[in-house]
């Protein structure tokens, strides 16, 4: 099974079915179907064969959409870039992956600069939009979107499917301890995998209505498509959450089933008057990336007393680890549960034997879909996938701290690491910090994580400045903001004449109020 | 004295755009497409607008039609307060 199989076999069991709304755009399955077999067309044109990596760089719309299951059908790997990643770190990853393709929104070539340059392995830029007033940008190798999918254009044969399920689909980035992004090689027996697991508890049947805010560069937001194509349903896309008002009208009147939210929606949600809405369609809501902070749980039941509501956790590695039944969440709201079906977990010391309740260690995960590993970082890939129990299976050491209870649910720790988990997202306190020491200014800076009610965690910066000179927070937020994607800009920027250090020198992060996880 | 307009556009270099030029910052363009407003900045600048104008702000009224670009948050006080104009 190959993961465009999810929405072509949907085409032919429900071609006029809306498998997409976004703003005024209603696309049936049909059309999709037809849409990213033109597509797909278009990208072998431009010479993307099997296994080549084609970038998309967009906002949520429908053409992100149509180019996932575009680049698929090419036999190509498709890799989702946060729209707010900024030109350095898009051209850092379109050189890793050498990406032979990249799809990105006019404005992002306005970012780029015509001194943008590429390198030899892109072939084509396609450009979706157009900048205000018509300006155009000039990039090198730019085909413009409406040329690579003309509109109106019939159906076309699909190309001859060249893959099986152990090619790679996805190149998901993430956020490396070391400063530079990793990515997580996802195959279509992954994600597959994955989704056919998470479409079985969350009960998702061909009547659901997914309505996603959530960014399709996150895998929690991506998913919503693949899985919402997988059933048959319908997935209702927003942009974002930033005008809740709009996606709550919109979730009412489309009689939305399902809500994926992280626990900044939730905050939001409990804040907004909600008394007027009909909530009744809603059979579930999801929360992962950050734990539900418990106090919301109750004021979430009262708000939408007729929605299960599951609690999850997961990485990015193996897409998801564990659920809570909604039954539990008021028997034990800080649970995760346990594992997804197809897929067992445990937990190991510091020497990896299995430890028993109530003892904390690293959780391992073993499963269908666990990443194939990070792309062309072998070592990094080996600290991470180590030997399973048989010959010559790997198992994912997730890096994350855990106990289960004695009737074998799970309760996060925190991270062995010192990663950042900010709104869900992974942040390396190594990235940010790297950025900061690009100003000149900056002598010393550290990042760490601190605890935050509604972020899961903050990112705290703490700087000292050269002998001499003078700099303010909004320059260090500036100059955060132009180098890095949204959620790694730090929330709290404090200077110090000094940083503390440890014995051996090195600056004591936890001092800093720093905790690991 | 400042005008409306100019009071905007302050309020957006400090709490959007970190002290930057708001030189290119088309008065319709949407803050929302330049990638400068997240959920925290929405909130911000409705105190602000409460707070500045003298206006109390419902949560239909928080729209990007209303809301998302410097033009529309013009039309939006000049429905909500009328005597803002020509300030």
């Amino acid at each position: 099974m190959l993961v465009q199989e999810f929405l072509e076999q949907s085409a032919q069991r429900f071609p006029e079915k809306t498998a997409l709304v976004h703003g005024d755009h209603r696309l049936s399955y049909l059309t999709l179907d037809e849409l990213s077999n033109r597509l797909a067309h278009g990208l072998a044109a431009l010479g993307v064969r099997r296994g080549d990596r084609v970038a998309v760089c967009l906002d949520n719309s429908v053409e992100a959409v149509i180019a996932i299951f575009g680049i698929l059908k090419a036999g190509a790997v498709f890799m989702m870039i946060n729209p707010t990643t900024k030109a350095e770190k898009l051209t850092f990853i379109l050189n890793n992956s050498r990406a032979r393709s990249a799809v990105l929104h006019a404005r992002k070539t306005a970012e780029l600069g015509a001194e943008w340059r590429p390198a030899a392995f892109l072939e084509s830029v396609i450009v979706v939009g157009a900048l205000k007033g018509g300006r155009s940008c000039i990039i090198p190798r730019r085909v413009e979107w409406l040329d690579v999918l003309p509109q109106h254009s019939g159906a076309v044969q699909p190309l001859p499917k060249t893959c099986i399920d152990a090619d790679l689909a996805a190149l998901i980035y993430t956020s490396g301890s070391t400063g530079s992004p990793k990515g997580v090689m996802m195959t279509h027996l992954n994600i597959v995998s994955a989704a056919t697991s998470i479409t079985t508890y969350l009960e998702n049947r061909s009547d659901d209505i997914i309505l996603n805010v959530l960014p399709l560069s996150f895998d929690y937001g991506l998913y919503q498509v693949i899985m919402g194509f997988k059933v048959g349903g319908t997935v209702v896309l927003e942009r974002s959450f930033v005008y809740p008002r709009e996606v709550i009208d919109r979730l009412v009147q489309e009689k939305v089933t399902g809500f994926p939210i992280v626990p900044t929606i939730s905050a939001i949600l409990l804040q907004m008057d909600l008394s007027r809405y009909d909530f009744s369609s809603l059979r579930y809501i999801t929360n992962t990336a950050a734990a539900l902070p418990p106090h919301h749980i109750p004021k979430l039941r009262k708000l939408f007393p007729q929605t299960q509501i599951y609690s999850m956790y997961g990485l990015t590695e193996c897409k998801r680890v564990s659920y809570l039944p909604p039954d539990q969440i008021d028997v034990r709201p800080t649970s995760v549960g346990k594992a997804i079906p197809n897929e067992e977990v445990y937990i190991v010391d510091e020497q990896g034997h299995r430890v028993g309740p109530r003892e904390v260690g690293e959780l391992v995960v073993r499963g269908s879909n666990v990443m194939r590993g990070y792309w062309e970082l072998p070592e990094e890939t080996d600290r991470v996938l180590k030997p399973g129990p048989l010959p010559g299976e790997k198992v994912l050491y997730t890096g994350d701290l855990f106990w289960t209870d004695e009737e074998g649910f799970l309760y996060f720790v925190g991270r062995k690491d010192d990663i950042i988990k900010t709104r869900g997202e992974k942040v390396s306190p190594k990235e940010v910090e790297n950025v900061l020491y690009a100003l000149d200014e900056v002598v010393e800076a550290a990042v760490v994580g601190v605890p935050d009610d509604v972020l899961g965690q903050a990112i705290k910066a703490v700087i000292k400045v050269r002998e001499g000179d003078s700099i303010t927070q909004a320059d260090v937020l500036r100059h955060c903001a132009k180098h890095l994607e949204d959620f790694m800009v730090p929330k709290i920027i404090e200077f110090a004449d000094a940083l503390p250090k440890t014995q051996t020198g090195k600056i004591n992060k936890r001092i800093l109020g720093g905790v690991a996880g | 004295m400042q005008s409306t307009e100019q009071e905007l556009r302050a309020f957006v270099r400090s709490n959007f755009l970190y002290g930057q030029d708001d030189g290119d910052l088309g008065v319709d363009d949407s803050f929302l497409d330049r990638g400068i407003i997240d959920s925290t900045g929405v909130l911000e600048l409705v105190a602000f607008l409460e707070e500045h104008y003298e206006i109390k702000i419902d949560d239909e009224d928080v729209v990007p039609g209303n809301l998302d670009s410097i033009g529309n948050i013009l039309r939006f006080l000049e429905k909500k307060a009328p005597m803002c104009k020509g300030r």
